[in-house]
């Protein structure tokens, strides 16, 4: 069998693919968290509970509509991301005026009572999502098993990464979001609608945490706490990609993710802490982050 | 377009005060900018001239009095919508996007009228813009960032104009071209409004002055009157 650094390579490649699977949803939380932040200059705490309530978005398709996964890949991201911008529209909204502290303060607000719901009506034990029989089963790749719907989750979430850089660096859309960061007031003035524009990029980042929920749904399962496991992890990802940076939370997202999976083939103990080694690592060399720009 | 008797300006100010937070900064500030004129604010830094142009924009955290644009009334318009009666504003800091190529930039106002510059027309008046279409939009000369501000509002098909301080900082060339591009402007039958501490440059473009101190407006004159009025201008503009 083949050795690497003393490391079948089966083996290796395994933890790597791992690895790239966790990177894809860190990437697609991270891509939403900066979306968010770039804009409205809020840290969305409540990041990981609309992640959540994506899953279960899913989850209450299919137990309670007979709606199955593929209808649901749409639905539950319009529905978290309707019910986000109201959020922002009636209560986060009137906070941008204040410190930034409150909009953190609020979201984590946020996320409490939305996981503590949840809890209260399914426990902390998780509910399955039966992983759809069109991606049923697996493929073998002669070094690994690959289950089918894992390879689309990778897939699919470089797509959804690419689509939404597109939309933010490529279209009118995208222009205005840019040029809405850096000079809100500019932008309003030559007649655009900014406070709906914030609106907007709130549902949109809200919704592409629920659709990495609705993907994450068959392969972790349903519970009220999936979002908070994962949202501290991500917030690393953020700090080492660099607050506001599209690219960076997409790249560091995936390059976090793989070097987790290899620090579990070379050293398991250290598999949990790694990110945040990085993460503290980063502030000390590049304080903006590894694609931020320095202010 | 609302009909109006023809002494009526197109842009109306009257007894605007303006507060940034607890200091007022404007105080009754009332002019008039009639349809195809050039008026410029004189005064020395502080004087209240940026702050009467926000105010006007609906910028200021807090203002009152009355503005009318076309008759119509601009206090209860929100700032977004300020934009579609027809007015156009171009800061002193110019407000170039750094994230935004050149062309974005361009693109970026909607069009708030008909009547605008075709991109061909503002690439033909701005031949240095054409040339550096793709680059960031902060990787421009002072000059050229300038044109970019200017000519971004002239795509919007907006009648008005307000520019604040169009000269700060550039070489006397580039001066020269930016008067030039203003009276193709008044030409055309641009309305400008001109916050400017040269009024060497002012004169070449505006048909009247108002003079400013301490957020108030102290006189108006026509640009004829302005050499008998060079002392004055010296104590109060202090250049």
């Amino acid at each position: 069998m083949t050795m690497v650094f003393g490391i079948p390579l089966p083996a290796l490649l395994g933890q790597l693919f791992l690895g790239f699977i966790n990177g894809s949803f860190y990437a697609m939380l991270s891509l939403g968290l900066a979306v968010i932040f770039g804009l409205l200059r809020v840290i969305n705490f409540a990041h990981g509970a609309q992640y959540m309530l994506g899953a279960f978005a899913a989850y209450f398709c299919l137990a309670y509509a007979g709606i199955g996964f593929w209808p649901a890949l749409i639905v539950a991201p319009i529905v978290v991301a309707l019910v986000s911008a109201v959020i922002e529209r009636t209560m986060l909204s009137r906070l941008y005026d204040l410190d930034h502290l409150y909009g953190l303060l609020f979201t984590f607000g946020l996320a409490l009572i939305f996981e503590g719901t949840f809890r209260y009506y399914f426990g902390s034990a998780g509910q399955p999502y039966r992983t759809p029989s069109l991606l049923a089963g697996g493929t073998n790749l002669g070094f690994m098993f690959l289950p089918n719907y894992r390879g689309f989750v990778v897939v699919a979430s470089m797509v959804i990464c690419l689509a939404t850089w597109l939309l933010i660096e490529k279209t009118k859309l995208g222009a205005y979001l840019r040029a809405a960061t850096e000079n809100p007031q500019l932008v309003q003035a030559f007649g655009v609608n900014v406070p709906l524009l914030l609106t907007l990029t709130y549902a949109l980042g809200a919704g592409l945490a629920a659709l990495a929920g609705v993907l994450a749904a068959p392969i972790y399962q349903v519970s009220p706490l999936m979002g908070s496991n994962l949202i501290i992890i991500v917030f690393a990802v953020v700090v080492i990609g660099g607050m506001g940076s599209i690219v960076g939370a997409i790249l560091s997202g995936y390059m976090l993710g793989i070097l987790e999976g290899l620090t579990k083939v070379f050293y398991p103990e250290a598999s949990n802490i790694v990110v945040f080694v990085i993460m503290a690592v980063v502030l000390m060399i590049r304080p903006a982050g590894l694609f931020g720009k320095e202010f | 377009m609302l009909e109006r008797a023809p002494t009526e300006p197109l842009l109306k100010v009257r007894d605007l005060n303006g507060w940034y937070g607890e200091s007022h900064v404007l105080h009754g500030v009332s002019l008039d900018l009639h349809e195809g004129e050039t008026i410029t604010l004189l005064g020395r830094n502080g004087a209240g001239k940026t702050t009467t142009l926000r105010a006007i924009m609906n910028l200021l955290p807090r203002r009152s009095g009355e503005i009318r644009i076309a008759g119509e009334d601009m206090m209860k318009v929100p700032v977004h919508k300020t934009a579609y009666s027809g007015i156009g504003y171009v800061p002193e800091e110019r407000g170039i996007f750094a994230s935004l190529s050149v062309s974005e930039n361009l693109m970026l106002p909607p069009r708030v009228g008909p009547g605008g510059m075709s991109v061909e027309e503002i690439y033909h008046l701005f031949p240095n813009l054409a040339e550096r279409r793709n680059s960031p939009g902060t990787k421009l000369s002072g000059g050229e960032q300038q044109m970019l501000a200017i000519a971004r509002i002239l795509r919007t098909g907006v009648k008005i104009i307000l520019l604040d301080e169009p000269t700060e900082g550039l070489a006397p060339v580039i001066i020269q071209r930016i008067g030039d591009v203003l009276i193709e402007l008044k030409k055309k039958g641009m309305t400008l409004l001109l916050v400017e501490q040269n009024f060497r440059f002012a004169r070449k473009v505006a048909d009247r002055f108002y003079l400013m101190e301490d957020g108030h407006i102290l006189e108006s004159f026509a640009v004829g009157e302005l050499d008998a009025r060079m002392d004055r201008l010296h104590e109060v503009v202090g250049v």
